[in-house]
């Protein structure tokens, strides 16, 4: 770790998010400081961007946790940390009993396989020059589980069957392909290991709505099959509802808000969950005209200089002269429904 | 009521090495003024073209308008020389696309691209025109607005700039707003406020909007009139309540059903429209939903179905319509 580790730390431990043992996956005061530098030759830093500054989430077995929340609050960045793509700068994440934060290169190996990355753009995602074949085969000679041509070219065309796709599609290539297409590829590539926990970073995001039901559908069988275990981060909160046992959500580096999916749309405690379901417009004109539009002021701040106190309190209606001070403790609500906020 | 846009038999083709594709392929439709029309349908089914048509914006070559009549305020736009045209586009007609970023000068200030705008199209003095351009920020919601008109589009936040562009688009009190995409790049929270903004001001203007979107809650919440397009046609249109409530297409049946809502209990499965939408240099003269219909009949292979009602100002363009419903399709 680097320079970023000198920032303080929280005082107390945080409490846990799950009952019980079965969480697979448990983040705990997870931060993320990104260095701003300056200068050509002699770089120092001047600031920090805190893309995630401290949450704490677990998520059980067989379980989707959504996370939601608008750009930049932090939701790719939580994703990279996991899969140990960034360094963190502080906190735990634990997996299958094991923080992988501290485990060396040769320790996280077998992990890597166990942990599986869907990303938004299904175009930059898949090497252009490589057959649809040989992506979906990649992973499996990477990890070495299944050494035998055949037997892999076997397995390749049985994921492309299981994502819905024709098998002789192997032999093309990414740009022969629509966007749901390659996103479906993108999926079988995931599977190709047999993971058990799946990150979605905004995996059905760029596709028009007939093909993006194609693919929520076809996560969802996947799911039901072989037991998956999904982080699902998306900005769009109806396909969140749709797909999530349980959600999250994420404001400027923090998380705001986390319930069982129904209770969170059913009952939004904090002041910024209910502003974006309220900004979230449903696909019924009769619906829309009998609602209340209540829009939130403002912008999101930057990241580097965050607001003191709890981050929303300069868009929050619901505002009092503590809340400029003091970040609110994240706390449980009722049973299960945790909340930072102290105004609820 | 008089109408303000009158497009009557439109066709836009493309003229490529892999053929001839039939982007907008004879829409028909008109906008009243103070009018809110919302323009929806898949990816590359010609929503942007036929927009970009009515501006004469289309590429040339490959682009042509090969058919049709475009009638805009008593005028026949596509008779018009480019000079009379580029009068109309900016001051008659105002135009907000999806990334601000490729339609805003970054070279210029803020003050600068709407002064310009404004000296272009009415004679007004520099003076007059850099107050004009302070009540527009102010107009548009722009906070330290005296602060913004020195700043370039890169200082701005994304929502920022998608105000300076309404702003842009507003400043020569136009009779028509076409926005194509307008907020699709933008977080829900600033979204919902660039559109009550729009709504507001044509609302309070007068002003009449064509609106295109993929996002179905957005057309709910904002319009009057829906035109719902497939394969370059329009194939049903009626009020928003008819298109959503009373859906007689199979397509519009179906890219309903398609959206998860929030407002509805979990745990359905949605229902996606299967299938591929058709390649746009190879119609024939059947329906080019029958392949992914499921009400298709042999009638659909063999000619296009007309826009008919079914209601007052209800109507789609399907053999089958009388059988199309929310209730069959549940049944
Ligand atoms: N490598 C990096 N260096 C510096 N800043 C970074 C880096 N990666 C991300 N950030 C910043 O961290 C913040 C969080 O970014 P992140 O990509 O996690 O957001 P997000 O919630 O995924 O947003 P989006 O919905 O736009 O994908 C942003 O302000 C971003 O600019
Ligand atoms: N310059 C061009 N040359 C050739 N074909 C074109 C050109 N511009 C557009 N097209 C084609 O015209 C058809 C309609 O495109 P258009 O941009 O209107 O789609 P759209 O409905 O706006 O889609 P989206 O929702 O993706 O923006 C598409 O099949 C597209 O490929
Ligand atoms: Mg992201
Ligand atoms: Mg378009």
């Amino acid at each position: 770790m680097n320079e970023a580790t000198s920032i303080s730390t929280t005082d107390a431990p945080p409490p846990p998010r799950v009952e019980g043992t079965d969480a697979l996956v448990r983040v705990r005061d997870l931060k993320m400081h990104f260095p701003v530098t300056e200068g050509a030759f002699v770089s120092r830093v001047v600031a920090h961007v805190k893309a995630v500054d401290g949450i704490d989430f677990d998520i059980r077995r067989g379980e989707t946790l959504g996370l939601v929340g608008e750009s930049g609050c932090g939701k790719t960045t939580t994703g990279r940390c996991i899969l140990q793509l960034e360094n963190a700068t502080d906190g735990e994440i634990w997996f299958d009993g094991q923080d992988l934060n501290r485990l060396n290169k040769v320790e996280m190996r077998p992990l890597r396989q166990r942990i599986q990355v869907i990303f938004q753009d299904p175009y930059s995602s898949l090497n252009p020059r490589m057959k649809i074949g040989q992506i979906i085969a990649e992973p499996m000679m990477v990890h070495g589980i299944i050494d035998e041509a055949d037997e892999r070219d076997a397995r390749v065309r049985e994921l492309l069957d299981l994502c819905g796709l024709n098998p002789k599609f192997a032999d093309r290539y990414p740009h022969e392909m629509s966007g749901g297409q390659r996103q479906r590829v993108g999926i079988a590539r995931a599977l190709a290991v047999n993971p058990e926990f799946i990150i979605c970073d905004e995996a059905v995001s760029a596709l028009d709505v007939s093909i993006q039901a194609q693919v929520i559908n076809l996560l969802e069988d996947l799911r039901d099959e072989f037991d998956l275990t999904y982080l699902f981060i998306s900005h769009d909160l109806s396909v969140v509802h749709h797909l999530c046992h349980r959600v999250a959500v994420m404001y400027l580096g923090h998380i705001v808000e986390l319930a069982e999916t129904e209770e969170l749309f059913r009952n939004p405690l904090h002041p910024y969950t209910q502003a974006l379901l309220e900004a979230v417009p449903i696909p019924d004109p009769t619906v829309e005209k009998a609602r209340a539009h209540q829009i939130i002021k403002g912008e999101i701040p930057s990241p580097i200089n965050p607001p003191p106190g709890c981050v929303f309190h300069p868009r929050c209606p619901m505002s009092v002269d503590g809340c400029s001070v003091n970040m609110p403790a994240f706390r449980e609500a009722t049973p299960g429904h945790w909340v930072a906020c102290t105004e609820v | 009521m008089t109408k303000l846009l009158e497009i009557n038999n439109l066709k836009t083709q493309f003229f490529t090495s892999a053929g001839v594709v039939q982007a907008v392929d004879g829409i028909t439709y008109d906008v009243a003024p103070g009018e809110t029309v919302a323009v929806v349908g898949e990816s590359g089914c010609g929503k942007s073209v036929s927009a970009m048509s009515i501006l004469r914006l289309i590429p040339d070559p490959p682009g042509k308008i090969v058919d049709g009549s475009i009638m805009f305020d008593g005028k026949d736009l596509l008779s018009l020389s480019d000079a009379e045209m580029r009068e109309i586009r900016g001051r008659d007609i105002g135009m907000i696309f999806q990334e601000p970023m490729t339609s805003l000068n970054p070279v210029l200030t803020v003050e600068r691209q709407l002064t310009e705008t404004l000296e272009e199209h009415l004679d007004v003095t520099r003076e007059a025109a850099r107050a004009r351009a302070l009540e527009l920020l102010n107009l548009v919601g722009i906070s330290e607005p005296e602060r913004r008109l020195k700043q370039y589009p890169h200082h701005l936040s994304g929502g920022m700039r998608q105000r300076v562009m309404i702003a842009m688009a507003l400043a020569c009190e136009p009779k028509l707003i076409i926005a194509d995409e307008p907020t699709t790049a933008l977080d829900v929270t600033i979204q919902a406020q660039i559109l009550e903004l729009m709504k507001d001001l044509t609302r309070k203007l007068g002003v009449a909007m064509i609106i295109i979107t993929h996002n179905l809650g957005v057309v709910a919440r904002y319009a009057d009139r829906v035109n719902v397009m497939y394969a370059g046609r329009i194939i049903e249109s009626g009020s928003a309540e008819q298109i959503y409530h009373d859906p007689k297409h199979p397509y519009t049946l179906a890219l309903l059903q398609s959206v998860p809502r929030f407002d509805h209990t979990r745990g359905e499965k949605l229902k996606p429209v299967i299938g591929q939408p058709p390649d746009l240099t190879k119609l024939d003269d059947g329906c080019s939903f029958r392949p992914r219909c499921a009400f298709a009949t042999e009638q659909c292979a063999q000619a296009k179905p007309p826009l008919e009602a079914v209601q007052e100002g209800h109507i789609s363009a399907c053999w089958e319509k009388s059988n199309v419903g929310l209730e069959e399709s549940a049944a």
